[in-house]
């Protein structure tokens, strides 16, 4: 069923998207307010579900890469991503139908409701990613091999880059990481174009409804005064994993990404035990009294522990309350081809992958594959 | 004999407080009710703490205010003046103009007009744009033929290069002379629009602070003190009165740190748990070395978000004017408040507070004690018993780590706090507990802060450090402390993520004694 954004679909998918983030992919906030500025000056954006898009849709990846930090600084001139767009419309020759995210965990799940609201073209509900990953490789649409060439990119000059006759996605990574930086170290993206049959295939279903489902059952939970926490489990699939107190933050820079460690001692459940989180950006391994409690696909997320809000791990600091989340992967992450990719061994580290158990959107996502008509 | 006398003074939003101290000895102290202009209230606690402690007026060091007064004026949209922003940004920076999520009636109230300009840098330090002066001319006359009397001017990573913001505000200054300036580098750190949004907060805030803080310096002349006047700021530091004439906002939420600061000086403890138990709430804050630890989040202030660092509270609806209820199984959150000597059985009133649960089981000597004689007791070992147990709620929640910590109870309710909390290695009722935030902002020291991208590419991080601790030591100074006595109290290095650059963000905090005489920045 197709829908309509709203502006608190804005915040709740805002919500829901920062918790996806598994603690990188930087804050939807300003995204947010963008979308909310063209929904206020008569914009709109409509979402289409995966499983309706025709064989002959056309569709492209959209988003911003670079630093959190130059985005909440250097903020956008606004249409750097449908500058991107259209450059990869003219190298195709063909009109793109579709706009689909490339990353539903953090700040690029507003960018392409953002571009929808501008060109008129309908959003597809899913990603690539269904959380929060560092590299543009490590995308499901790359995975299952959609074409890492022709891509473009753009800044907020209207500066434009195209990317033609790339032999991987890894190298379009590399190349368009360090334009990036050329750029001021942030650009917008438009890649991976995707035929309607390609996109049902390769991308993760349903993911922007489920950030909407998850920051809506959050927000609903603070507003009657419930357990905003029990509320984000239930809507992601996931489970409480740990509770405590963030007792030491250890970063350091490797290759452009902040990595480091996080400890957390154990409170309630928990008290007694402590939990070690190493995170590339985003949250990877979790051990739990040194034995692996959850590793990534995986999706592991600190939220405060009272309001849910989701914690990064750039503000990630001492003496803060949170609850860990662990929510299992969607399936397209989960097989062999992806798990290389961006299973533990994807990020170097000699872990077994260990799925967690539970349908990753929870109940109603399942309830999705079975046929029912999921509303909220 | 030196002049070795401090006075503090907390204006509250009931209670003005005023404290004489003789190096870190209280020597008296005085509460009176605040007043709405302010300066009625600190003019009676001053005249009542120098008539208690008769100390030769001549011999007060310095006195220092801790005031939410500014915070109120933002709060109320009470007193602002018409201000515009100017964004040195394009053609970065326009997808979210300046005000873009503040609210409708404080846009209202200062007309919330802004100008989006060629400018700005990159994180590197390379131009986004030239500063142009006839396109800034051109705004500027706009805005003053709108009646707009305060700007803000904020540049794209001015906190890397000020350089544009610094130009801009030369000529405006030129142009302009009655036009207030506050220049975004100068307030707040990286965060285009939080820092945008203090900046703007504290250009509207410009006549409320010129008139309450010119009418502080004469209240205190009046009392005959011929001292220099300092405000407490939001990291529990002090300001000279010149220098808070001009950043205002630098006061936010400087209340509850200065409680906190003034309950680690009182105590002697530097970490530790604050319990300041009020009238409504019990805020719980954690000190790190003598100072609050500060919140993780954005914070709004008035509905405006902004990226001060404020101290990281949790509070209870508990206080001292808690109603209790059911039989002793309730504790607020309803709470009478100021009207608790009204209200409450003590004070002859007809309403059950937490106030009167104390006095009945003797924790505290408050109105007539004859007048809770009779309550059952069962209502008394239940109402405490559930007091306990949301207090060491909250003091698990706020704790860093399962070692039992210690905890200093302040404030005028801080009776409810039982000796014996679980999860406290000790509970400290320091004396003048009533007055700490008056003793916080009377010890307070002066403080210098930077928060900007330094470029690695071949530097030493020692020589990067070291330049960043010069810049912090400038302001320290600037501010007011003796350069001699400067400290360093927080290094924050956070590499940029997600770009294979070598730049690195650095804060750098350094915290001083009060220097003789104040000296301004030179602007």
């Amino acid at each position: 069923m197709n829908w309509t954004v709203t502006e608190d679909d804005l915040d709740d998918i805002a919500i829901g998207a920062g918790i996806l983030g598994t603690g990188g992919g930087g804050n939807p906030y300003r995204g947010k307010l963008l979308a909310r500025r063209h929904l206020r000056e008569g914009g709109r954006m409509t979402v289409v579900p995966l499983a309706d898009l025709p064989d002959d849709a056309l569709g492209v990846s959209v988003g911003g890469m670079g630093a959190p930090v130059i985005g909440i600084e250097r903020i956008i001139r606004g249409d750097e991503a449908l500058t991107a767009l259209r450059r990869l419309e003219q190298r195709l020759g063909r009109a793109v139908t579709h706009v689909v995210p490339g990353e539903v965990g953090g700040s690029n799940s507003t960018i392409p409701l953002v571009v929808s609201a501008q060109s008129g073209l309908p959003v597809v509900d899913a990603d690539g990613m269904g959380r929060a990953f560092p590299e543009l490789q490590q995308t499901t649409f790359f995975i299952e091999g959609a074409p890492p060439s022709p891509a473009a990119i753009a800044d907020y000059r209207h500066s434009t880059l195209l990317f033609d006759d790339l032999p991987d996605a890894k190298s379009l990574e590399r190349i368009a990481r360090a334009a990036t930086v050329a750029m001021g170290g942030a650009a917008s993206f438009a890649f991976a174009p995707m035929s309607g049959a390609q996109m049902r295939r390769m991308a993760i279903p349903g993911t922007l409804s489920l950030a909407r489902r998850v920051g809506a059952a959050v927000r609903e939970a603070r507003r009657v005064h419930a357990n905003p926490v029990t509320a984000a489990c239930a809507a992601t699939g996931g489970q409480e994993i740990f509770r405590g107190k963030v007792t030491d933050v250890q970063r350091r820079l490797v290759a452009g990404f902040a990595r480091g460690e996080l400890l957390l001692d154990g409170s309630g459940d928990s008290r007694g035990s402590a939990l070690r989180i190493a995170f590339q950006n985003e949250n990877l391994i979790a051990w739990r009294d040194g034995e692996v409690a959850a590793t990534a696909p995986d999706l592991i997320c600190l939220v405060d522990e009272l309001t849910a809000e989701p914690v990064t791990t750039e503000i990630v600091r001492y003496g803060l309350r949170v609850a860990v989340l662990g929510i299992p992967a969607p399936p397209l992450l989960r097989t062999e081809r992806a798990l290389a990719v961006v299973g533990p061994r994807g990020f170097s580290y000699d872990v077994e992958y260990r799925p967690l158990p539970g349908v990753y959107g929870g109940a109603e996502a399942q309830a999705a594959v079975h046929g029912s008509t999921p509303h909220r | 004999m030196r002049d070795t006398l401090r006075i503090g003074i907390d204006v509250g939003g009931t209670n003005t407080d005023a404290v004489v101290l003789d190096g870190s000895t209280v020597l008296g102290w005085a509460k009176r009710p605040t007043t709405p202009d302010v300066t009625s209230g600190v003019a009676a606690a001053l005249a009542a703490v120098l008539c208690e402690t008769a100390i030769e007026p001549l011999r007060v060091a310095a006195v220092m205010v801790g005031t939410t007064h500014f915070t109120n004026a933002v709060v109320q949209r009470r007193g602002l003046e018409r201000t515009a922003a100017l964004r040195l940004c394009l053609p970065a920076g326009q997808s979210l103009p300046p005000f873009i999520d503040w609210p409708d009636d404080l846009c209202a109230a200062i007309g919330a007009e802004y100008r989006l300009l060629g400018g700005g840098f990159e994180f590197d330090g390379r131009p986004i744009a030239p500063l142009d002066e006839a396109e800034l001319r051109a705004a500027l006359d706009e805005l003053l033929a709108h009646g707009v009397q305060a700007v803000a001017i904020s540049g794209i990573f001015s906190p890397v290069d000020a350089a544009q913001e610094e130009r801009a505000a030369e000529l405006l200054r030129a142009w302009a002379p009655a036009l207030n300036v506050t220049l975004s580098h100068e307030i707040g750190r990286i965060g285009l629009l939080e820092r945008e949004n203090a900046a703007l907060l504290n250009a509207c805030l410009a006549p409320v602070a010129t008139h309450v803080i010119g009418q502080l310096e004469a209240t205190v002349r009046a009392a005959g003190l011929a001292c220099p006047l300092y405000l407490s700021q939001n990291d529990g530091t002090l300001m000279a009165a010149a220098h808070a004439m001009r950043y205002p906002v630098l006061t936010f939420a400087s209340g509850p740190t200065n409680s906190m600061r003034g309950a680690a000086l009182l105590s002697g403890v530097r970490d530790g748990v604050v319990i300041d138990v009020g009238g409504t709430s019990a805020d719980f804050g954690m000190l790190s070395g003598g100072f609050p630890r500060e919140a993780g989040f954005e914070v709004a202030v008035g509905g405006v978000r902004t990226n001060f660092r404020m101290p990281d509270l949790l509070s209870l609806a508990l206080g001292g004017g808690s109603v209790v209820a059911d039989g002793g199984r309730a504790v607020g959150p309803l709470s009478v408040g100021y009207e608790l000597a009204a209200r409450g059985c003590v004070f002859g009133g007809d309403t059950l507070t937490a106030t009167d649960i104390g006095v009945a089981a003797g924790l505290a000597q408050i109105g007539e004690p004859g007048r809770v004689r009779d309550l059952d007791p069962a209502v008394v070992r239940r109402a405490l018993a559930l007091i306990r147990e949301r207090l060491e709620t909250a003091l698990d929640r706020m704790r860093t780590s399962a070692d039992p910590v210690p905890v200093i109870a302040v404030g005028g309710g801080s009776f409810l706090v039982p000796a014996d909390l679980a999860g406290a290695a000790r509970v400290l009722r320091p004396p003048h507990d009533q007055v700490a935030n008056a003793v916080g902002a009377a010890l307070a020291q002066v403080s210098g802060e930077i928060d900007r991208v330094f470029i690695v590419d071949g530097r030493a991080r020692s020589d990067i450090l070291a330049e960043a601790r010069r810049e912090a030591d400038e302001r320290a100074v600037a501010a007011g402390a003796d350069s001699g006595t400067l400290e360093l109290v927080e290094v924050d290095e956070v590499p940029l993520s997600y770009l294979p650059s070598t730049a690195v963000r650095v804060r750098v905090k350094v915290v001083g004694e009060l220097a003789g005489q104040p000296r301004e920045a030179a602007l």
